[in-house]
């Protein structure tokens, strides 16, 4: 019995690792190509490795950062991702935190409009958002968190409330006892022991809001500002035939980043990913 | 505690508050008007009662976008969740480099629906040239098994992540009692642990479903619609509607297709829950 179990143990492990290479693939595909000349890019060589002849070395890395103003996009993307988050996090927080310790109408009211808010499609409110957000100027890279952070409320909002239920109520009360107000009891007391569930929304906030294509396309002008994904498909969707080797280098460009990110925290990340859901 | 508290309201609620008025609120609620008008620009509205319901009802191509939604969603819930929870289960059995394959498979979901769909694009275009087959462009069944195929690719991973979760939580008790009484891994399977985790499940296809309703960027990026709308889903048929032709009355239907959608994925999620969440057993 013991050996049987061995043996389909070795077996599953093989096709695990069989999936895992076929799930590298694509990426891998493209960083290839990334690498050989353009005229060998095509449909019959984009399978192959590449050879002396077709070997490119750097320079469409080179290219695609020199040209298409890859850095500018990688610096929009990070001062809105970056911006976004923390605002969402330090608000968000505070909000929900409000909400479950004052019980009253209101509160309830707003509890069930942040969940509504995560149900509805963003094709809903597309235009009209971006209308607002042009009126009221919210529509360059340093101050579009404001939209980040009414939009993505709702999930933190919610994800917050759910664990600040499973807080004693005593251990605040005695801090408010012994003199501090809301404020001090809310950031020396309450904000460290949501430690965990600040990392579970900041991760899932920042995934969403780094890959976020159809927000910053239409509330952003296209012309001077570009995050990553609106470069990439800026990029593709021109005119006359797409350069696939600086192409594929910008693919690669925008993923490097993602993956070491990943590698460093993927404890946490995984960790986050696995407790945003039991929350919900 | 209350009293205290409440004095302090502006400072806790009024930053998160204000922005959800400005970036949901206002737009959601000039979103419903609109869908009854005329328009350009939310300034020069005007109004044309259900006319634009009455046309959206009978557009061809939204009514395909839905159907193909649909077809799509439902056959992509089976898929990712089947494959998910397939995973967990492998990778909750203590073997070899289960960390390492758990990080790989959960890779895809960090990169971007548009650059996922322009690599899948590349892959899926050269694989049909070289069997002779029409390219994406033309060619609306590969289209959607392209996006199938992408979306488990991206999807399976993270869904995999809830289950494992939702495995580990299974008390150890439980299943050393089912096997002492003689019950195979299969028994086990669908008589301890599948109800043990139907809270996973429940998210999980709350979750998948969602996604498949609501997905953009990618059907965007691999075949944005080709050919024909044929391979078009429900959110970039709203988007075309709006940006992609030229006179008055196209903003309007654009609206009014907008807020059918939200209404069908407000109530397919509602029953989905209530579906689900009653096969949920207490631990």
């Amino acid at each position: 019995m013991e050996k049987r179990r061995k043996l389909s143990d070795h077996i599953w492990t093989i096709i695990l690792a069989l999936l895992a290479v076929a799930y590298c693939y694509p990426v891998f595909m493209i960083l290839i190509n990334s690498f050989k000349k353009e005229r060998a890019i095509g449909t019959g060589s984009i399978f192959k490795l590449p050879s002396k002849e077709t070997f490119n070395g750097l320079a469409h890395y080179v290219s695609a950062i020199e040209s298409q103003g890859f850095l500018k996009s990688l610096g929009f993307s990070l001062l809105i991702t970056i911006t976004s988050v923390a605002a969402i996090l330090l608000f968000c927080s505070m909000c929900a935190w409000y909400i479950t310790r004052v019980e009253n109408k209101f509160t309830k009211a707003l509890y069930y409009l942040f969940v509504f808010s995560m149900v509805v499609p963003f094709q809903m409110v597309m235009f009209t958002l971006s209308q607002t957000a042009d009126k009221l100027g919210l529509n360059r890279p340093f101050n579009i968190w404001i939209i980040y952070l009414g939009f993505g409320a709702g999930l933190a909002v919610f994800m917050f409330a759910g664990f600040m239920k499973s807080i004693p109520l005593e251990i605040e009360e005695a801090s408010m006892i012994d003199g501090c107000n809301p404020i001090q009891t809310f950031f020396l007391i309450v904000l460290p022991i949501l430690k965990p569930t600040l990392v579970s929304v900041g991760v899932l906030e920042a995934m969403w809001v780094w890959n976020d294509y159809l927000l910053p396309t239409l509330v952003l002008d296209i012309r001077k500002y570009k995050t990553i994904p609106m470069l990439i498909q800026y990029f593709r969707g021109g005119y006359g035939k797409v350069a696939m080797g600086p192409m594929m280098a910008s693919i690669m460009l925008t993923i490097i980043p993602i993956v070491i990110v990943y590698l460093a925290g993927q404890k946490h990340i995984i960790k986050g990913v696995a407790a945003g859901a039991v929350k919900g | 505690m209350d009293k205290a508290l409440k004095k302090y309201s502006p400072i806790f609620v009024l930053p998160t508050l204000a922005a959800f008025i400005i970036g949901f609120v206002v737009p959601f609620v000039q979103g419903l008007y609109l869908s009854f008008c005329k328009f350009i620009t939310v300034d020069n509205a005007s109004w044309v009662g259900t006319g634009n319901y009455r046309y959206v009802f009978t557009e061809p191509s939204f009514r395909h976008a839905f159907g193909f939604t649909v077809s799509f969603a439902v056959v992509s819930i089976i898929l990712i969740n089947a494959g998910g929870l397939g995973l967990a289960l492998l990778l909750t059995r203590k073997l070899k480099g289960t960390n390492v394959f758990r990080t790989i498979f959960f890779m895809p979901n960090l990169i971007g629906g548009i650059v996922l769909g322009y690599i899948w694009q590349i892959l899926i275009n050269c694989i049909l040239s070289l069997a002779g087959k029409p390219l994406l462009a033309l060619n609306s069944t590969a289209g959607y098994w392209g996006l199938i195929i992408l979306m488990c690719w991206q999807q399976i991973g993270y869904m995999m992540i809830i289950y494992i979760a939702g495995l580990q939580n299974v008390p150890d008790d439980i299943i050393e009692a089912a096997q002492i009484d003689g019950a195979s891994d299969l028994r086990t399977f669908i008589s301890v642990k599948l109800p043990m985790i139907m809270p996973s499940i429940t998210i999980c296809v709350f979750l998948t479903l969602t996604n498949s309703f609501k997905l953009f960027d990618q059907n965007l990026a691999l075949t944005s619609g080709e050919p024909k709308h044929m391979t078009e889903m429900v959110a970039l048929n709203i988007y075309n509607t709006f940006y992609a032709r030229a006179g008055l009355q196209w903003h309007g239907y654009g609206q009014a297709k907008a807020v059918v959608f939200c209404v069908i994925v407000i109530l397919i999620s509602l029953i989905q829950l209530t579906a689900t969440r009653s096969r949920e057993v207490q631990q």
